[in-house]
């Protein structure tokens, strides 16, 4: 039985990720849908490893927009919704979801964003929580993972009490945490869906789900959002601890609660500092933080990425500043705390220290002074493509494409893994110039493929992944054909969201719940736009190079050059190797070549080391992943390969 | 094994490289401490991080509660390394002269040091820096038993079974064989036992 399902009562260990999917499970939701995105992936994906027994709706949708979309119907058909994406997936919904928060929605619907303070995983550090207070909704942030659970089924009680969608936030530190978690009750009973139109527009359960008139209904809007302030002052999830007049009010959400219970603990402030966690952060509580405020001179607010709580506390404060008096605020926008990145205790610490001057060291002097000698010889480690990873071949045919071309051509990246290949010298042979958002590579490029006009005389390239081509890249691949845009449009097809861990998505036959479902093929839409289209094998160097060069050159339409090769980490490739490389040492020339070491110093595969005492192109057979490219990339022939058996 | 914990929290690193199997290892270690009553805290970092990069998995064990993903600084009580190299790097924030460190000495270079544009220590040199920085310390070739047991990913749990062998951590063979039986298929089962005994065998 699925981990997930297990019996009320039983203590599991959770991802913050699984607890708030067993969270909605014991809402009783009906539907959720998604876009894959790091750190939120996880929720969305074991939700799909039990629809048959929880009688679930779960989809991979196209896109973060779509998804929401898709969860609105089910909550307008007075089902239970839940809607999963990264930060900057509320960004790419939030057209429609001013739209749904204007309208209103039916049955409990819960928007999960989980954001990654320092971009451990992202290109940007994106904060969604300003969504809510701009676009007048609850938010609600858990601070551990018992509570990722609870907060996530509570969620669907108060969307269904003031009939709005609600917006939950996690953080990379919650979502891909573990933590022990007491399950409660799975509902016994499934609702039946049942969507009401007849009404009038004025009914919202019973009306046209529409945001009409437009006054009257935001005035309406606003007043579910009393309500929800009026849950929030005796909520359970937000609460008190620390003495009764503390000297330093520590006010937190989120992972930075933890953080901040750990800090205190290791300066030794329990008896002086107390912490308001606050689970339910917008609107914030006004009695509550009034309470709180009046008992002490000081106040420091510990969250990450922007300082969102902090700018409502103040407000909250000013308006208040009567009854409270004046107070000390400590921070991100006094330095108090970094602006940037994310936290962990000790940067917690640091700011407590700096506030309540305490002194604390991490290491003992003696071992620091050990230490510095040791540091020295740890070398970096960068960030590159597996080995055996297409991308890799992909881009060393751009580059060699592009060198050939001569016109100092370049690369608009987008996001998924190749997005690595912006990390010049580490990985993508010095093509890339730009990388923004999901499909922007694209419209970039058919914006720079437009500045001839203006003296711009360069062959612009765009890359995307299978999974952005369905997510962003089509409105802004037909505008490059509408527009006369000559560029050159790879898709780097490795069949799945590689990045997030190989969820399908409409290129694949299989559904999120492994469902069989129909394929939409990508070279078809490309030709049906008008595009020139041709499919390689990236691994075939010749070719793939071949029809590159063609492709620049060639002026009059956009051309799309579909990238086919599977994801080394793909589950049908991983561990298996197509081919059994070695380097014959007779014939590496090693540093005397002329070469100038192109395998191991340019191509720069994990698995192609460079021997330092026969100064010759080694293999590393552990690491090696056996796509046998680098066979075709030695000018001296050096690199052997032969087929492996297959097991 | 011990029946305790020689102090609460006790907080342990599992370090290496994207690919060796960290999560793997530090779910399966978890899922035994909380089979034996412990609260588990696991802060993990997969994703973009883990392509080439280094990977790394705190757990904190307690008999109290759950705590910050995240150890602090210079509070790491066993650091358990896939990898030589990352083992020094983890070492240089969380470690302390109390710090107990089970290596793996099969190196993987960065591409920095494949390209001959940075150096890598010598296993010598590794070793002697984890004496000077460490109150104990094991290094094991824990990648060259997995290639005789027939797959080097088989490392990390070789890895898991040598830790147990330190007698750091209340688990055993038993807790092992119970985790996998709720995590594994039983065909799976078979070999990570082996690869959990050979592992213990090395200590």
């Amino acid at each position: 039985m699925s981990k997930l399902l297990s019996p009320a009562n039983n203590e599991v260990l959770f991802m913050g990720n699984e607890a708030i999917a067993r969270g909605a499970l014991e809402a009783g939701v009906n539907v959720a849908a998604g876009y894959p995105g790091t750190p939120s992936s996880e929720i969305i994906e074991t939700l799909a490893t039990v629809v048959k027994e929880r009688n679930l709706y779960v989809e991979w949708s196209t896109n973060e927009k779509v998804s929401l979309e898709v969860a609105a119907a089910a909550s307008f058909a007075g089902l239970r919704s839940l809607c999963v994406m990264k930060q900057n997936g509320v960004n790419v919904a939030s057209d429609f979801l001013l739209h749904l928060t204007a309208s209103g929605t039916r049955g409990g619907m819960v928007l999960v964003t989980c954001e990654d303070p320092g971009a451990l995983s992202s290109v940007n550090e994106g904060e969604s929580r300003y969504f809510a207070r701009m676009l007048e909704i609850p938010l609600l942030e858990p601070a551990n993972f018992q509570e990722a659970k609870d907060l996530t089924k509570w969620a669907f009680e108060l969307s269904e009490k003031i009939r709005n969608v609600v917006i939950l936030r996690s953080v990379t530190r919650m979502s891909h945490a573990s933590g022990n978690v007491i399950c409660g009750k799975l509902p016994t009973k499934s609702r039946k869906a049942l969507f009401e139109y007849k009404g009038s527009i004025m009914d919202q359960l019973r009306g046209p789900v529409i945001s009409t008139p437009v006054v009257i209904k935001h005035a309406l809007q606003q007043e579910k959002l009393k309500k929800a302030v009026a849950l929030f002052e005796n909520s359970p999830f937000n609460t008190y601890s620390g003495p009764a007049k503390p000297e330093l009010l520590l006010i937190t959400s989120s992972a930075c609660f933890l953080y901040s219970q750990e800090a205190i603990s290791m300066l030794n402030l329990q008896k002086r500092v107390g912490i308001l966690k606050l689970g339910c952060t917008w609107p914030p509580p006004p009695q509550l933080l009034k309470k709180h405020l009046k008992s002490t001179g000081k106040v420091l607010i510990v969250e990450e990425i922007l300082p969102f709580l902090e700018e409502n506390v103040k407000a909250l404060a000013a308006g208040m500043a009567e009854d409270i008096g004046i107070k000390k605020y400590y921070g991100k926008m006094d330095g108090t705390l970094p602006a940037v990145g994310e936290l962990n205790p000790d940067l917690v610490a640091e700011g407590l220290g700096k506030i309540l001057k305490v002194k604390y060291k991490s290491q003992p002097p003696g071992y620091v002074k050990e230490m510095e000698k040791i540091i020295p010889m740890i070398p970096k480690r960068e960030q590159t493509f597996c080995p055996g990873c297409p991308h890799r071949a992909s881009f060393w045919n751009m580059h060699n494409a592009l060198q050939l071309d001569g016109r100092e051509g370049f690369v608009c990246g987008d996001i998924g893994c190749y997005a690595l290949a912006a990390l010049y010298p580490s990985c993508g042979f010095d093509t890339v110039r730009t990388l923004h958002s999901m499909g922007s590579g694209t419209g970039i490029a058919s914006g720079f493929a437009k500045l001839g006009q203006f003296g711009f005389e360069k062959p612009v390239i765009a890359v995307c992944g299978d999974s952005t081509f369905y997510h962003a890249a089509i409105p802004a691949l037909i505008n490059a054909q509408h527009n006369r845009a000559d560029i050159t449009f790879i898709v780097l097809d490795n069949s799945g969201t590689a990045m997030t861990g190989f969820q399908p998505h409409p290129g694949l036959t299989v559904g999120a719940a492994g469902e069989s479902v129909p394929a939409i093929d990508i070279a078809g839409i490309c030709e049906a736009i008008g595009a020139k289209v041709a499919i390689s094998d990236p691994f075939d160097l010749e070719k793939t190079c071949g029809l590159l060069t063609d492709f620049l050159a060639e002026e009059g339409c956009v051309k799309v050059l579909i990238l086919r090769q599977k994801c080394a980490l793909s589950p049908e490739k991983k561990g298996k190797k197509q081919f059994l490389m070695k380097v014959d040492e007779e014939r590496c020339r090693g540093e005397e070549c002329g070469c100038n070491r192109l395998c191991t110093r340019i191509f720069r595969c994990p698995a192609l080391v460079w021997d330092r005492i026969k100064k010759k192109a080694v293999i590393d057979d552990v690491i090696c992943a056996g796509c046998g490219v680098c066979y075709s990339i030695c000018p001296q022939k050096a690199i052997i390969r032969t087929e492996a058996k297959q097991k | 094994m011990k029946k305790t914990l020689s102090k609460d929290p006790t907080n342990v690193i599992i370090t290496g490289v994207g690919g060796q199997g960290n999560v793997l290892a530090s779910r399966v270690l978890a899922g035994m401490l909380v089979n034996a009553g412990y609260y588990v805290t696991i802060g993990e970092t997969f994703g973009m991080s883990q392509r080439g990069g280094s990977v790394m998995s705190h757990l904190r064990i307690s008999e109290k509660s759950v705590m910050s993903p995240q150890i602090p600084w210079g509070r790491a009580d066993i650091v358990v390394a896939l990898e030589p190299v990352e083992a020094l790097r983890v070492l240089t924030k969380y470690g302390n002269p109390d710090v107990a460190v089970l290596a793996n000495s099969r190196v993987v270079y960065p591409v920095g040091v494949i390209t001959g544009e940075l150096d890598y220590p010598s296993i010598e040199e590794m070793q002697n820096a984890l004496k000077r920085i460490s109150a104990k310390s094991w290094s094991i070739d824990a990648t060259g038993e997995a290639v005789k047991l027939g797959n080097p990913v088989l490392s990390n749990v070789i890895m898991v079974g040598a830790l147990c062998a330190t007698n750091l951590l209340p688990i055993d063979h038993k807790s092992f064989e119970e985790e996998i039986a709720k995590k594994m298929t039983p065909d799976k089962r078979r070999i990570n036992l082996l690869a959990f005994d050979a592992g213990a065998k090395m200590i």
